[in-house]
């Protein structure tokens, strides 16, 4: 079947899209861009595809009669012995990779051991992977380099000493391998991997085994359809270095402001606070950009401004809204720069303030700036869509709100929670739309 | 005439225009020795027929600044100019050229300018051109003479700001050129060099004009602001430009004969996709790489505001043999930075339609406040009067710290693909 690609390339994410001939949504797949945007591409690409897989899989098994309930036990299952066998694959490689490294003239002599080291740390990695994907596990993050770091370092520091070498040793041939294995996109095919886990399904979850004995066949006969990426469209700050004909290349603003009129037709407004990026843009009601401003040369009160913030209060990046959430009042933030916002930060704690009432003024004043490039851009008009990565934070959103009514009054604001795929979603219409061409 | 020919001419207005550049650096390091002195004035208001009356050179210190940037020299000057107190936020090309001065005076051709004998200030709606000879004054401690012109706060010139401005002229600027030079004033000599001008500006018009066709055989913003280089410094009313500008109009007919587009840095511009008028200058220390993002793209700027900054000569202005203060009085009154906000949307919008333009793009420059104050508020009622797109990007004149290419680039991809999009282009997808 025919599918149509849109990716996002961003400064802190890469996000996929992956549409069918009806431009409905089949699959989406997010990854950290890292210094290589063509990896990213393409691990985001993977993953979009993978959940397209997953969605047909889902359209042909209601078809064959699976019940509802069962059906998406079964499919959660089958995903997670996909990555499950994706994971230790990746293990492997980082394994291999990891011995490769530690040659040379500085571990001369102590090749033996340190290979011996090596293997056993991951043994353990290996005998630890099923827990983590076993049903309802909870993991910190879906990203292979945290995954196996935090279980690296954990169990590292144990093995060295038990084999007498230096743990930061071990530790910096882990540190160059991984920055290899993270940058080698997944290989092979998606569905001979499914097939796979559709094999050891039923030891992992031996209460499905009836079912999987019975969906073997119509699995197996919805894997056997060929999806073709009939047309892939790239979009973001990394969108150059896509290897796509020109052509197939939109910029973000087009790519944001058709994405948020697919996913609201009414949207005529659109603000996307991005990692690096804060982007207003006006639509007419065919979601052309009518207009558009975006922040000057520096990311001041972008989501990095943020990242940096959750850096600096050593706490991760969705922490921050919650905390703000707690504020009793706002503290008066006028800077937004971000290489400043460390020290604004600590001024304010040196003077007794609390932290929630702090990182509140701090969202307030990343809207604030949002709100004045919001007006460059010709204003608010009704409906309003709000996304990017900071769409999904609860006290932006509150200030947002309140700013605009208090600014514009009653305006429909929509924040969807794909929002941070805006851009991609926008990419893959226009994707489909070249290949009707 | 074949494209081998083409080339041939194209080549001989700038050889030409490069010859009288360096010709006047020449005049200006052997001014002492050849006993010439030197008169050192800005772009904006002019008065170079005058000066040329008491065979003085003509030293413009914006020039040296945008020589030295596109020679990637200003960043070093610039710094050094911080190092003396200046501050980040300060004009660059004021900037720039202190730090020239304060590292030895040595001219973008690297030959030693000298000090001048008299600054010769028109104030022309730019309050830091005053602050910029005042710095001048009190390094060369010369002769300073500032010529007040009434900023066009209604849109208009009225007689009355005509005969202040020649009142100036005949009691303050030209004693002064006498005293500093010793040459007496023939208005005899101004009217020869005045009807050069004249002869010049019509050549010049007609290039500029020539954007109206389509394709456009100039970038009347890349492509002029080689195009005003003589007519805006050293050279208006000699022999020297006039011949330019024959030259040049000779050429570009010849391009407009044979449905070519304008001359890059990288050969002749295929095909035009876009037609923009930009308002603002130039950033000049990654000129061509500036340049690219729009010739890359098929874009070609019809029509621009910088290319005015030396005076408007397109809404029909000449300098005029006949009245040869009053002339000189009206071409200072006229410069566009010495028009106010609605003034310049009203030329900016006319642009739009006369040149049948996509849209108006900004330049806005960081350090430039004569320019950039207002700027978002004309780019509103534009867009209202004309239905057409305006986009805003923001560098800066010779610090190339203020050129982030990356940025740039994103916006103005974004708005020549919104461009297509609008017109129902490639770009246009069927929303679901």
């Amino acid at each position: 079947m025919r599918t149509f690609i849109g990716i996002d390339l961003g400064s802190t994410t890469t996000k996929a899209v992956v549409l069918d001939e009806n431009m409905d949504v089949l699959g989406r797949g997010i990854t950290n861009s890292r210094a290589n945007y063509d990896t990213a591409c393409k691990v985001a690409k993977y993953e979009a595809l993978l959940a397209a897989r997953f969605t047909l899989l889902q359209r042909s098994l209601t078809k064959a009669g699976a019940g509802e309930a069962r059906l998406g036990d079964f499919l959660d299952s089958l995903e997670r012995g996909f990555r499950l066998g994706q994971f230790i694959e990746q293990l492997d490689d980082l394994e291999q990779t990891c011995l490769d490294k530690a040659r040379g003239d500085r571990f001369r002599g102590r090749e033996q051991s340190i290979a011996e080291a090596i293997h056993a740390i991951f043994a353990v990695l290996r005998d630890g992977a099923p827990s983590l994907f076993a049903r309802d596990a909870r993991r910190k993050s879906d990203f292979f380099r945290d995954l196996a770091g935090s279980r690296f370092m954990a169990v590292g520091q144990e093995t060295a000493r038990a084999a007498g070498l230096s743990y930061d040793m071990l530790l910096n041939v882990y540190d160059k391998a991984i920055i290899e294995v993270e940058n080698r996109p997944p290989r092979g095919d998606i569905a001979d991997k499914l097939l796979r886990a559709l094999d050891t399904l039923a030891v992992m979850s031996p209460e499905l085994a009836d079912l999987a004995a019975y969906l073997a066949a119509p699995v197996r006969r919805a894997l056997d359809v060929e999806t073709e990426e009939t047309s892939v469209v790239g979009t973001g700050y990394g969108r150059v270095t896509l290897p796509f004909p020109k052509e197939n290349i939109r910029s973000e603003i087009l790519c944001h402001g058709l994405g948020a009129h697919m996913m609201y037709p009414r949207t005529r407004t659109v603000l996307d606070i991005g990692g690096q990026d804060t982007k207003a843009i006006q639509v007419d009601d065919s979601g052309i950009v009518e207009n558009f401003q975006m922040n000057d040369r520096c990311a001041a009160g972008c989501g990095r401004y943020l990242g940096y913030i959750a850096d600096e209060m050593n706490m991760g990046l969705h922490e921050l809204g919650p905390l703000a959430m707690q504020a009793t009042r706002s503290v008066r933030i006028n800077s937004t720069c971000t290489v400043f916002a460390g020290a604004e930060l600590r001024d304010r704690l040196a003077l007794g303030e609390k932290r929630e009432d702090i990182i509140a003024g701090l969202h307030r004043a990343i809207i604030l700036r949002a709100m004045s490039i919001i007006s460059r851009s010709g204003g608010v008009r009704d409906e309003f869509t709000f996304t990017g990565g900071v769409a999904k934070n609860e006290a932006a959103v509150k200030e947002l709100r309140h700013l605009i009514r208090e600014n514009y009054g009653d305006v429909a604001i929509n924040i969807n929670p794909d929002s941070i795929y805006t851009g991609a979603l926008g990419a893959a219409a226009f994707a489909r739309r070249a290949a009707a061409h | 005439m074949s494209a081998v020919q083409t080339a041939v001419v194209k080549d001989s207005s700038m050889l030409k225009q490069k010859e009288m550049i360096s010709g006047n650096y020449r005049k200006l390091e052997t001014a002492k020795a050849e006993g010439r002195k030197v008169a050192a004035t800005f772009v904006p208001g002019n008065l170079n027929e005058l000066i040329m009356c008491f065979d003085m050179a003509n030293n413009l210190p914006e020039i040296n600044a945008i020589q030295n940037g596109m020679r990637k020299k200003t960043g070093a000057y610039i710094m050094e100019a911080e190092k003396r107190g200046h501050s980040e936020d300060v004009c660059t090309y004021v900037k720039a050229d202190l730090g020239m001065i304060a590292k030895g005076n040595i001219g973008p051709d690297g030959q030693q300018l000298p000090n001048p004998d008299l600054l010769l200030l028109s104030y022309t709606g730019c309050f830091t051109f005053m602050k910029w000879f005042e710095l001048l004054r009190d390094q060369y401690h010369c002769e300073t003479a500032m010529l007040h012109v009434p900023y066009q706060g209604d849109g208009r010139i009225t007689k009355n700001m005509i005969s202040y401005v020649v009142r100036q002229l005949r009691e303050e600027v030209i004693p002064k050129l006498e005293r500093v030079s010793g040459v007496k004033f023939d208005i005899d000599r101004l009217r020869e060099n005045l009807r050069r001008s004249a002869r010049a500006e019509e050549d010049f018009v007609w290039v500029l004009e020539s954007a109206k066709s389509r394709p456009s055989p100039i970038d009347a913003y890349f492509g002029g602001v080689y195009y005003i280089g003589p007519i805006f410094t050293a050279f208006r009313g000699s022999e020297d430009a006039v011949e330019y500008y024959r030259m040049l109009r000779a050429e570009i007919a010849d391009r407009l004969a044979n449905g070519q587009g304008p001359v890059t840095p990288s050969g002749d511009m295929k095909a035009e996709r876009f037609r923009l008028v930009v308002e603002g200058p130039p950033n000049w220390t990654s000129f061509r790489d500036f340049w690219k993002m729009f010739y890359d793209e098929g874009a070609v700027v019809v029509a621009s505001s910088y290319t005015k900054v030396g005076g408007i000569y397109d809404r029909g202005f000449r300098h005029d043999p006949d009245h040869p203060l009053e002339s000189l009085a009206e071409y200072c009154l006229g410069c566009y930075t010495n028009h106010n906000l609605p003034g310049r949307i009203d030329l900016l919008a006319q642009y739009i339609e006369e040149y049948q333009a996509d849209g108006l793009l900004i330049n806005s420059i960081k350090s430039c406040n004569s320019f950039s104050a207002g700027q978002l508020l004309m780019l509103r009622e534009i867009e209202r009067r004309t239905g057409c797109p305006g986009a805003f990007i923001e560098s800066d004149l010779v610090d190339p710290r203020y050129f982030s290419p990356a940025n740039i680039k994103n916006r103005l991809e974004s708005y020549f693909q919104m461009i297509d999009q609008r017109r129902g282009g490639p770009s246009v997808a069927h929303a679901a």
